[in-house]
């Protein structure tokens, strides 16, 4: 693009310029200083614009090396023309192809499978062990609430009515039959087609609401407020049957899918809990820096309650309705159980420890 | 500098926005306005559903006979969630914090630390969509469904909350809703990339002299200027030339400006030769690369003109 005719002094200063005016072509360094560079700028633009076209691996391994090399090159004839130049067209045209490259040196990695297995290999359990206190409290509030229907329900059985709605209750009142409520628990009838669309119905609900007591949190009280209902209506189911004497039966019905779902809840009312916490006791830092932080981490716990939600899922559509007896369900759960404590109180604990090293030793540089 | 563009300079510094490289470099970014935003978002939702449709569709003809409740369904419903809570969380991590209707729109979301934009904070920005975005929509579109005898108050503070969490990015000064506010995320305009040649680059210049009359000579000397005649502007004004001599050299309005801003430069500086009227954007791209050089000189030095209030 620059041609090498340049020879003629574009700005000498001839006649009768009285002592020392600008000097001549060496005096506009900003000029020399773009044609030096300019070489550099193009290819990083050219490489840019194959990233927008294809993606960072449309690239070749050449090609992937030289960019962030670019990068930095292009960066820093930004600092010397904003120190030297006062060519306005010039340094906007470096601003934004800074900005463009930044955005593909810096823009997300790409979640390759490495970063799967690095998630579901430490991050999700550590990211849980950190804000173990909340999940504590989300776990209370919502026993609080079963607690509190289940003592209702039983004291007086129309209470039932105030917790559970009755298309969510779907026959299963005080006024139903023992033999009904206990046909339920074991019923084969519905296993064919209906139950997959029932499952994953079911699945969806349970991972909207989740999500919500997650993002709720901004506001504290209305996730603390939606774990305390989860419980009430889990207390009121568990009162109508321990009335009937189904109580061991309604337990195998529930827990062999309800330790991962409950567990999962509870994660989402901690993670909710947490974005709260952050935003209304900031502590001694900036508001927005605490929300920014721990917002990341609750993320990171709400994308794996919404995984648990997908397993229990899988595990009612399968399992519930298919497996009537009552010990091989009450088998399912306990192995569950003790699977999920294993996994959030005890892996990827090495990992862990490494990544806190790490980063102290970043802090500490 | 007319009142439309003065406003305009007025709007892009308020959307200017200042990040720190890793590198400890400042870049500037223009925000991305409420109405982009809002576009890429319906446009993203459209290709949600088209996908959904196409989806379902291809599913039916490839395992054929679907009644009502079968497998299909429940499949449906599956597919259906994970798009909506993962479409953009899968494209802004593959596509560096852009999607389709964004790319369409041309915005993308950065750290506003300047850091790398990490999967969490994709991820906890898009989950919270479903509070900010979904739940609003649906109660302020099917409310009766969602709260079936709620009573009146309950719907009207419900519908003030809805409001004011659509509304957020419109109050806060870095447009930001609630997915942005934890998730640390900017939502920035993609920018565009034009390099001009450099007005002082004689070489590309030479054939270009006044289309209205004047003849083109074979290099004629450049128009001299002794420091006292630089010594009248600053920075500001020698960019607010810049703007003019870059304006479109065919157009009239070019032709009157480079004419009004001549004669006025011509007096201020009291320059001591006559210059013909044909020879005005040539005097005036001498005059900018020497003052350019004359400035660009004095800030090697350390003193820096802003304008021309400032002291010499």
């Amino acid at each position: 693009m620059v041609s090498t005719t340049a020879k003629r002094a574009p700005t000498a200063l001839p006649g009768p310029g009285a002592g020392g005016a600008a000097g001549g072509a060496g005096a506009l360094r900003s000029l020399e200083f773009r044609r030096e560079r300019e070489a550099t700028w193009q290819e990083l633009e050219q490489l840019i614009e194959l990233v927008r076209q294809r993606s960072v691996r449309g690239l070749t391994a050449e090609q992937l090396a030289r960019l962030p090399h670019l990068y930095r090159a292009t960066l820093s004839s930004l600092s010397v023309a904003r120190a030297i130049s006062l060519d306005r067209a010039l340094t906007a045209y470096l601003e934004s192809l800074c900005g463009r490259a930044y955005f593909c040196v810096y823009g997300a990695r790409d979640p390759a499978r490495g970063v799967i297995a690095e998630y579901l290999g430490w991050r999700l359990p550590a990211a849980v062990r950190a804000v173990k206190w909340q999940v504590a409290v989300s776990a209370l509030v919502m026993l609080l609430g079963t607690l509190t229907a289940f003592f209702m329900v039983k004291d007086d059985l129309d209470a039932y009515y105030t917790f559970v709605g009755a298309d969510y209750a779907s026959g299963r009142n005080p006024a139903a039959p023992t033999a009904e409520l206990r046909a339920g628990l074991y019923d084969e009838s519905n296993m064919s087609a209906g139950l997959a669309t029932f499952a994953a119905s079911l699945f969806t609900h349970n991972a909207k609401i989740g999500i919500l007591a997650f993002a709720l949190g901004v506001a504290l009280v209305p996730t603390m407020l939606l774990m305390f209902m989860n419980g009430l209506l889990l207390g009121a189911f568990a009162a109508l049957y321990d009335a009937r004497g189904l109580s061991w039966d309604l337990w195998g019905w529930l827990l062999p899918h309800g330790v991962t779902e409950l567990f999962a809840v509870i994660l989402c009312g901690a993670a909710g809990l947490v974005v709260g916490q952050s935003w209304v006791f900031p502590g001694a830092r900036p508001r927005m820096d605490n929300l920014r932080e721990r917002g990341r981490l609750a993320g990171v716990v709400v994308l794996g309650a919404v995984l648990l939600l997908f397993v229990a899922g899988l595990i009612e559509g399968i399992f519930r309705q298919t497996v009537t007896n009552i010990e091989v369900r009450y088998a399912v759960a306990t192995s569950t159980a003790a699977f999920w404590i294993w996994y959030f109180g005890f892996c990827g604990r090495a990992r862990e420890r490494l990544d806190r090293a790490l980063r102290a030793g970043e802090g500490a540089r | 500098m007319s009142q439309a563009t003065h406003y305009l300079h007025h709007v892009a510094d308020r959307r200017a926005r200042e990040i720190v490289t890793p590198e400890g470099v400042p870049i500037r970014f223009q925000l991305a306005g409420p109405g982009d935003r809002a576009g890429a978002f319906v446009l993203d939702v459209l290709f949600q559903i088209i996908a959904l449709v196409v989806f379902v569709v291809a599913a039916e003809w490839a395992i054929g006979g679907a009644g009502e409740d079968s497998w299909l369904t429940g499949f449906a419903l599956v597919i259906a969630f994970v798009m909506r809570e993962f479409y953009f969380v899968v494209f802004e991590t593959r596509w560096q914090g852009s999607t389709p209707g964004k790319r369409i729109v041309g915005i993308r979301v950065i750290d506003a630390r300047g850091g790398q934009l990490e999967a969490s904070a994709i991820l906890a920005r898009n989950l919270v969509r479903e509070v900010e975005t979904w739940l609003p929509l649906t109660l302020l579109i099917a409310g009766g469904d969602v709260w079936p005898g709620a009573p009146g108050w309950a719907r009207l503070v419900a519908m003030l909350w809805v409001i004011a969490l659509l509304l957020l990015p419109l109050f806060n000064k870095d447009h930001l809703r609630i997915g942005d506010m934890i998730g640390g995320t900017l939502v920035v305009m993609q920018p565009k990339t034009v390099l001009v040649p450099d007005l002082a680059d004689a070489t590309q210049f030479a054939p270009a002299l006044p289309a209205w009359g004047g003849k083109p000579q074979a290099g004629p000397a450049p128009w001299a200027f002794t420091e006292a005649h630089l010594d009248v502007y600053g920075i500001y004004e020698l960019q607010v030339l810049e703007g003019v001599l870059r304006t479109d050299v065919a157009s009239t309005a070019h032709h009157e400006a480079v004419t009004a801003v001549a004669e006025k430069i011509h007096a201020k500086i009291k320059y001591d030769q006559l210059v013909p009227q044909h020879e005005y954007e040539r005097f005036l791209r001498d005059f900018y690369t020497a003052l350019r050089a004359h400035l660009e000189k004095k800030m090697l030095f350390g003193q820096r003109r802003e304008d021309k209030f400032a002291k010499k």
